[in-house]
């Protein structure tokens, strides 16, 4: 068994990684890399970040045997991990729970995020009432459009949501004006990157936040099933849920490991957003990663029925991942989304997010190729409220 | 050609007690067709060199003016290969320096040493990219060493001491003082600390200083340019030419240009 050690001093997990951000905004990344790594090797900050998981997330969350799903499947054993159950109904919270209390240790008052989905910028609002923060959040005009509920939440938590226009007005853009914030105001402001993508040490710290998915994971599966899963699925918009819930498994060779991005429309069209599958490498907000671009390397744009996946970059660790083959990376369409998502919801009475419903999509095909002496975990990043609205168009549509 | 020729010309200009002019304009807003125009008019104007802008998708280093030219510039199907192919076509016809202004991915994407090698026959004389940090520099600084490229490094108010004095041991050219927090766009007035920060740059720098981002208008220009060696206006150049205010350009120049009688 190989050891794994990613990222390097400087950020860099194999040939990807790296800060390509302005010199204005280098000191911050450096401060924020020093107070981490204190912050990481010392108990009573630790102790803080599992207190406000347990007491206020509501961690830890079950790993539940979907008995109904693996009878209708008739493959493998199925496990669900429930990040749908955390506090604000995805994964997104265990990362801003440990950022925020970040911002407190660099004595910063203001914190920025920009946001998808919206269930980034609602773990991001919500975490700024509890602890007293200001906070404003940039999400593209299209995003806003499609996400209106959770828009109202980040506004009813106190957060100020201002819409961005530029571009195809979705999580791209909202990145590309968060950053542009952040440099104007960087001397009070945290950046709360809402996934493992952006400049070195954002990647590190979003998965070691997020790491909790897969260690509770790691000793859940144990105790149920007495041995570690032999495949383990996850969707990958930038990145967060499935490296979290990866990087614990990173070592045990023998556990197969499955990222699913989103093929929209299809991989062989325009209208996806499969980073991996059918990007090339490029360098898009302060990181070298795959990316979608074209043939002048203009970044272009993702699409997704799936707010939350509609990004045309990904995290360098998937990068890296996936060019030294230790994760496979599928990719379904908006379709087989829709019909997964449907499937988990009658059949287990969960509605998952679309996003999660990726991954659920690409594990039932899976499922016919393993057999039921085999476990899978599937992480359920979050829960499907946000989406019944858009879901109930889009099947009046078929 | 190259970086000699940029530190040839900012020589000449600041042994005859001239302060340094650079416009910055948007290669390909308003056509590629004007781009040669605009860089005769301009070296007509007095100016020191030529920033020019190469568009980019994702310009987060940029304020909305310059956004906006970069989405017009892409909309009439500007390229870096087109901007090279078109700034070779008329090299032997200009004697201003050149210096291109771009973001990483279009540079990676096209290839780094591709890159180099097509600035020398494009008669580019330097090139400035935002989102390279000293920590990844390496990355390009080596090609563009060997081409005899000037890699013109950028410095910002925030860069502590250290910092301050690694970035302008290895700028090339002159040192590009980002003179704001945030990013580039017209500003009516600099905080008084530049002052401050310019003159500690200028201490430490062994190559001349020029202040950029906010600067609009000649008082401005006059202002900074007493504490470093001139300034790079940006915003406010695009701005003019997209309104066909041509003879403002003009007087903008001359006024910032303009020598101070020492009151
Ligand atoms: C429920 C859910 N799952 C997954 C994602 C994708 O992000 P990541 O790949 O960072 O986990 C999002 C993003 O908004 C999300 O809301």
């Amino acid at each position: 068994m190989t050891t794994y050690t990613m990222p390097d001093k400087t950020g860099r997990y194999g040939n990807f990684g790296g800060r390509f951000v302005p010199e204005l905004l280098m000191p911050a990344l450096l401060e924020l890399e020093e107070v981490y790594e204190t912050a990481k090797n010392d108990p009573a900050f630790l102790q803080q970040v599992e207190y406000y998981l347990k007491q206020y997330v509501g961690r830890e969350t079950p790993l539940y045997f979907a008995e109904q799903l693996t009878k209708k499947l008739g493959g493998p054993k199925i496990y669900l991990k429930r990040e749908d159950l955390n506090h604000t109904g995805a994964h997104k919270i265990n990362n801003t729970i440990g950022q925020a209390l970040l911002t407190l240790r660099m004595g910063k008052k203001k914190v920025v995020a920009e946001t998808g989905a919206g269930q980034h910028g609602v773990a991001t609002a919500t975490v700024c009432a509890l602890f007293g923060l200001e906070c404003i959040v940039f999400m593209g005009v299209e995003d806003i459009e499609r996400q209106k509920l959770n828009v109202f939440r980040m506004e009813m938590l106190g957060a100020e949501v201002r819409g961005v226009s530029s571009g195809s007005g979705t999580l791209k853009d909202a990145t590309n004006e968060a950053l542009r914030y952040w440099a104007a105001h960087v001397t009070d402001t945290h950046y709360i990157l809402g996934s493992a993508v952006g400049p070195h040490p954002f990647p590190l710290i979003v998965r070691d936040f997020q790491s909790v998915i897969g260690k509770e994971t790691k000793r859940q599966i144990v105790e149920q099933t007495g041995k570690l899963p032999d495949a383990v699925v996850a969707c990958v918009g930038g990145g967060s849920n499935s490296i979290g819930m990866f990087y614990p498994f990173i070592e045990d060779e023998f556990v197969k490991l499955y990222g699913v991005e989103a093929a929209g429309k299809g991989v062989d069209t325009d209208l996806h957003a499969a980073t991996l599958t059918k990007g090339d490498v490029g360098i898009l907000h302060g990181t070298l990663s795959k990316l979608l671009q074209d043939e002048h390397g203009q970044i272009t744009e993702a699409f997704s029925i799936s707010a939350g996946l509609d990004y045309p970059g990904v995290g360098p660790e998937h990068s890296h991942l996936h060019e030294t083959k230790r994760v496979t990376y599928e990719a379904v369409t908006d379709e087989e989304a829709l019909d997964a998502f449907q499937f988990l919801t009658k059949t287990e009475g969960i509605i998952p997010a679309l996003e999660s419903a990726h991954a659920v999509a690409y594990a039932m095909k899976l499922a016919r190729t393993m057999s039921p002496d085999e476990t899978m975990v599937i992480c359920l990043s979050g829960r499907g409220d946000k989406d019944v609205e858009q879901v109930k168009s889009r099947l009046e549509e078929r | 050609m190259g970086k000699e020729r940029i530190e040839q010309k900012f020589a000449e200009k600041l042994a005859s007690g001239e302060k340094l002019f650079i416009p910055y304009i948007m290669a390909g807003d308003g056509g590629l067709n004007v781009l040669e125009e605009r860089i005769c008019f301009l070296a007509e104007c007095g100016v020191a060199a030529i920033e020019l802008g190469i568009p980019f998708s994702d310009p987060t280093a940029d304020g909305p003016t310059i956004q906006k030219a970069g989405v017009r510039a892409l909309k009439n199907g500007t390229t870096l290969a087109g901007v090279l192919e078109i700034l070779e076509s008329f090299k032997t016809r200009r004697e201003v320096p050149v210096i291109l202004m771009t973001y990483i991915n279009p540079i990676f994407h096209y290839g780094l040493e591709r890159f180099a090698k097509a600035c020398v026959r494009a008669g580019v004389d330097g090139v400035i990219i935002p989102d390279v940090p000293l920590e990844e520099e390496d990355l390009i600084a080596g090609f563009l060493h060997q081409h005899g490229i000037a890699f013109i490094r950028l410095v910002a108010l925030t860069s502590p001491k250290e910092r301050v004095v690694e970035i302008a041991r290895r700028s090339e050219g002159f040192l590009y003082a980002v003179s704001v927090m945030g990013t580039t766009g017209v500003r009516q007035h600099h905080d008084e600390h530049v002052k401050e920060y310019l003159q500690t740059l200028k201490e430490v720098s062994p190559v001349p200083v020029l202040a950029g981002f906010g600067v609009s208008n000649g008082e401005q220009a006059r202002d900074l340019g007493e504490y470093c060696d001139g300034v790079i206006v940006g915003s406010k150049i695009v701005d003019l030419f997209n309104e066909g205010k041509i003879k403002e350009i003009q007087e903008l120049i001359k006024d910032s240009l303009m020598t101070r009688s020492k009151a």
